[in-house]
């Protein structure tokens, strides 16, 4: 065996095999959906296949990266994320009626997106600091650590954003051990403080939840999306129209059907047996995400491996509720599935952190 | 803290993280239930509904207008036909801002101020959501300008359209009428009828004359196409189509060429004229002078000249043949004299001596005979061929104004012919019975004497006289006129007849009926008062004249036309059959302020006859019109 050869075995021995099948079912089947759902587009298939090579070159890479190495990153990236995010506030784009994007005069990025793995990041480390000597004062740490970007996305206004990221941060909290009784009481609370948090809320962000308990209202409006998506699955049926011949994926009905909405196209095409055969795969990649959990040496290993597991089920929970018609419209895309390279690289990295997880068994030194 | 305890907390934190775990499987597993109960709802127990709303969504009907049938005179001339052309179009709901949109297209090609005018006529009668023509009939560069500019003109767009267009001129306008946009009357009155879903895909239907009255065979059947449609609305393919049944052609019994005739005879006098076939009641010619051109009523008219239309002294849009109401004067004498045999009121060998006046006992009123100093001796004959008035002044008061009424009734005089045209006057037979019921008035004497030689309340239509006149031609047969003879089905290319109108028989005895109509030929030979009319005709003509006074004139007063503007001058009238032995054609003409029917209208009914019997076409007749080839 040449030096090289031997190189690269090393490297790809740091991939966890089941994972690896799961995500590439999962991209194998984006791929056929965005296929049918671009009208196959030779550009958006090309350009769907190299994101993939990008996105799995990344996740090699970070499969690499052992744990603790990756513990020391968090801070560092929520300290510059959070300062961008004051940035965005002070300095940001108006687009759409919200503040979210820097422009940094080659592209326009948005903070938040960096601070979806940098905010798991730094709580775990944290937690993995303090993991002999833990307190109810470090959970207080931690909610302010989550509080500080939480408010920050949410006074841009990006509400959906702001709420991923917080359930992101509660995971990790919650898997830290945050007390039951802290956990019922805020839920009591929070669900006290919901006629203020909807006086709070942008007249767009109302008009969202109310298209959602009545889509109907607003047909040509705000609750086409929705009307148009829940009618292409629901039409899909048992077993689906087949692949290329949902009448609304094809006839344009659906919009946003690669990106967005692609799971309207999957029902419509695929039926309630694609669907349960979809969801399935998720749980699958959330069931092995658990056990990587469940075996992992460190606490940062045990936090880091149970909230992006947690994680990625939430956002294709929130996806596909969305497009049925069951949550509101939040631009959450569905993980894996998705056209659009920044989600397929943040996703794909946040799986090879999993296999870092898994295969750097050995306890690291804090 | 030892060691031991250190390692001992560590177990119970993994222990307490494992349990975490299994509470976030749950929370997972809780997740996914939810999405696969949404998903069993909206794909297993709702999925018809929604299989039902994406076909709805997919699948779009497309009406496919029918044809409109051809309209033919009897030799097939084409005297209303369809052409396809492209319009330019403007939809309200889809501009952004509709006068930027109007401006931009002014820009780019010509748009007069009238059709301006008419599109915001016609914009203001139409919903948001229906496309409004601005402009029709464009060119290819015009179809080509707007085209390569669509981008800037948010809600216009070019459409081709079927036209309706009448190349027979403003001389058959009263008989054809015109199509028009359907407007919202006529789309109550299509709901109210059941028929709005077959003119989905129409935007014009008949508005007066045949149009209006065989609408229901000239719109034909509306086709529907299923169309594939995207979400924008764009057809993507066809999936199944209902084909239209195109409309109905129908072939008149008129005769385009005898029309013209007729037309050109009346040289600048206004007026109607009506011809008929005696025997089958077939209208061979229905003139109402002026005319107008059809044409400008079928994609909507601007209201300038629409005013300009309908404000004009002389009327045009008023059929004159069909509406026009005039007393019918001595044209009513043949009639009397026919009541008076058929009552025993008087023989034929009866005579008067003809003072000049009338006096009805203990009056010293005089009725004057038009003819100062009197006719002399008058027989019935005489009576007819030189109008004697007064002759006609003692039958009437001998018969009694309600013997009179119910005669002349059953001539048809009052009462709609029930020709196969929409709008047609009754006229006014009076009687003592109307006279009180109209005005709540007693009947005087002195009327009577008057309504003998059709004055007072008589009112007669052109085409109420000609149907009277074809009654003495034809031996007491009452007939329904018609217009239309036939009718084809553009697919099956056979001509099916239609059904003549009703007949009914009027008892006449024959040698009553025949001294009548030796009257009647008397007024056109030598010495009668429509003599100089017939001279020359290789054929022989039976004719009673008439005036119809539009001024009355005072006791002791003459009548002098040269001496009263033309408006004010009498209507002249005429009524004829010819060939006296075999009658084929009967005409009866209304020419306003005509002065003396011997004068102007019996010389229109000769070049008429002329042509008809004899195909004799008058000088400088042009008639450019196509044949249907079929």
């Amino acid at each position: 065996m040449t030096r090289t050869s031997h190189w690269i075995v090393r490297r790809l021995s740091h991939l966890d095999g089941m994972l690896l099948i799961l995500v590439l079912l999962l991209l194998g089947v984006s791929l056929a959906v965005v296929a049918s759902a671009s009208g196959q587009s030779p550009a958006r298939i090309s350009g769907h296949l190299i994101n993939m090579g990008l996105a799995l070159g990344v996740m090699v890479v970070m499969a690499n990266v052992p744990p603790h190495l990756l513990s020391r990153v968090g801070p560092p990236l929520f300290v510059a994320g959070v300062v961008l995010l004051i940035g965005v506030a002070l300095f940001g784009e108006v687009r759409n009626g919200s503040r979210r994007w820097l422009n940094l005069g080659f592209m326009a990025f948005q903070p938040s997106e960096l601070l979806k793995l940098a905010l798991p990041l730094t709580l775990a480390w944290y937690f993995q600091r303090n993991e002999a000597v833990l307190r109810a004062r470090h959970f207080l740490v931690g909610g302010v650590l989550l509080l500080v970007p939480f408010l920050l996305i949410l006074r841009q206004p990006d509400l959906g954003t702001a709420l991923m990221l917080g359930a992101s941060g509660f995971y990790l909290l919650f898997f830290a051990g945050l007390p039951w009784k802290v956990i019922f009481g805020g839920g009591v609370l929070g669900a006290a403080s919901l006629p203020v948090v909807w006086s709070l809320m942008h007249d767009y962000q109302q008009r969202r939840v109310l298209t959602l308990l009545d889509p109907m209202s607003d047909p040509l409006g705000a609750g086409y999306h929705i009307i148009q998506s829940t009618i292409a699955i629901g039409s899909g049926g048992l077993f689906g129209k087949g692949w290329m011949q949902g009448t609304q994926s094809q006839l344009d009905f659906i919009p946003e059907r690669t990106t967005d909405f692609v799971f309207a196209v999957f029902g419509e095409e695929f039926g309630y047996v694609g669907a349960i055969l979809l969801i399935g795969l998720y749980l699958a990649i959330v069931a092995r995400g658990l056990v990587i959990a469940a075996r992992a040496p460190t606490l940062f290993g045990r936090l880091m491996a149970a909230t992006l597991s947690l994680n990625l089920f939430t956002y294709a929970f929130v996806n596909m509720g969305m497009v049925s018609g069951l949550l509101p419209v939040v631009g959450v895309p569905l993980p894996l599935m998705s056209y659009g390279g920044t989600a397929l690289i943040t996703l794909l990295l946040g799986m090879g952190i999993l296999m870092s997880v898994a295969t750097h068994r050995q306890l690291n030194k804090s | 803290m030892s060691f031991a305890t250190q390692l001992k907390n560590l177990d119970r934190e993994l222990a307490r993280f494992h349990g975490r775990l299994k509470v976030g499987a749950a929370f997972v597993a809780l997740l996914a239930t939810a999405l696969l109960a949404r998903g069993f709802y909206l794909q297993v127990v709702q999925h018809d509904h929604y299989i039902q709303r994406a076909e709805s969504n997919r699948i779009s009907r497309v009406p496919a207008a029918p044809s409109r049938g051809l309209i033919l005179d009897r030799n097939d001339r084409i005297l209303a036909e369809n052409y396809s052309a492209y319009t330019l179009e403007l939809t309200r709901a889809k501009t952004d801002d509709l006068e930027a949109t109007l401006a931009m297209v002014g820009t780019l090609i010509e748009i007069s101020p009238g059709q301006l005018r008419r599109f915001r006529r016609l914009l203001s009668e139409s919903h948001e959501f229906e496309t409004v023509p601005l402009k029709s009939k464009l060119t290819d560069e015009e179809v080509a300008i707007i085209a390569a500019n669509r981008y800037r003109l948010p809600g216009a767009e070019v459409k081709a359209r079927l036209f309706r267009n009448y190349q027979a001129g403003p001389g058959m306008a009263h008989v054809l009428g015109f199509v028009g946009r359907i407007n919202d009357r006529d789309l109550k009155q299509l709901r109210d009828d059941g028929r709005e879903q077959n003119y989905k895909g129409s935007a014009h239907i008949g508005k007066t004359g045949l149009e209006r009255s065989y609408e229901s065979l000239l719109h034909g059947r509306t086709g529907f196409d299923q169309m594939e449609t995207d979400a924008s609305g764009r057809a993507v393919r066809m999936l199944s189509r209902i084909a239209p049944v195109p409309g109905k052609d129908l072939r008149l019994h008129l005769d385009a060429e005898l029309q013209a005739v007729a037309e050109q005879a009346f040289g600048d006098y206004l007026g109607g004229l009506v011809a008929l076939d005696p025997n089958t009641g077939g209208v061979l010619a229905l003139v109402s002078r002026p005319g107008f051109d059809p044409n400008l009523f079928v994609d909507g008219i601007d209201p300038e000249t629409w005013k300009a239309l309908n404000e004009s002294p002389d009327r045009p849009m008023v059929n004159r043949a069909l509406r026009g109401v005039y007393p019918p004067g001595s044209t009513i004498k043949p009639l009397m004299a026919l009541a008076g045999l058929e009552l025993g009121l008087r023989k034929p060998s009866d005579s008067i001596n003809d003072p000049g006046f009338y006096s009805l006992p203990n009056s010293s009123h005089q009725f004057r005979d038009w003819k100062r100093g009197g006719h002399g001796v008058v027989d019935l004959r005489r009576s007819i061929s030189q109008s004697c008035d007064v002759y006609y002044y003692q039958l009437a008061v001998d018969m009694g104004i309600d013997r009179m009424h119910d005669y002349l009734a059953q001539f048809g005089l009052g009462e709609k012919t029930g020709i196969d045209l929409d709008g047609e006057s009754s006229g006014l037979l009076p009687s003592r019975d109307w006279k009180k019921r109209r005005w709540n008035k007693p009947w005087y004497p002195g009327e009577t004497v008057i309504a003998g030689i059709g004055q007072g309340y008589h009112l007669t239509t052109p085409l109420q006289l000609a149907v009277a006149a074809a009654m003495l031609a034809n031996g007491g047969t009452r007939i329904e006129p018609r217009l239309v003879q036939a009718v084809r089905d553009p697919l099956a290319h056979a001509w099916q007849p239609q059904p003549g109108g009703g007949r009914v028989k009027v008892a006449i005895a024959p040698d009553h009926l025949a001294v009548v109509r030796e009257g009647m030929m008397d007024v056109m030979r030598p010495g009668g008062t429509a003599a100089r009319s017939a001279a020359g005709a290789p054929y022989a003509i039976a004719g009673k004249t008439g005036t119809a006074q539009v001024v009355g004139i005072k006791q002791g007063a003459r009548y002098e036309a040269s001496q009263l503007a033309r408006e004010h001058r009498d209507h002249a009238l005429f009524i004829a059959y010819a060939p006296t032995e075999n009658p084929t054609i009967v005409v009866a003409v209304m020419v306003e302020n005509g002065g003396s029917g011997s004068g102007t209208a019996a010389p229109i009914a000769r070049a008429v006859f002329d042509y008809y019997l004899t195909g004799k076409r008058p000088g400088g007749l042009k008639l450019e019109m196509e044949r249907d080839a079929d």
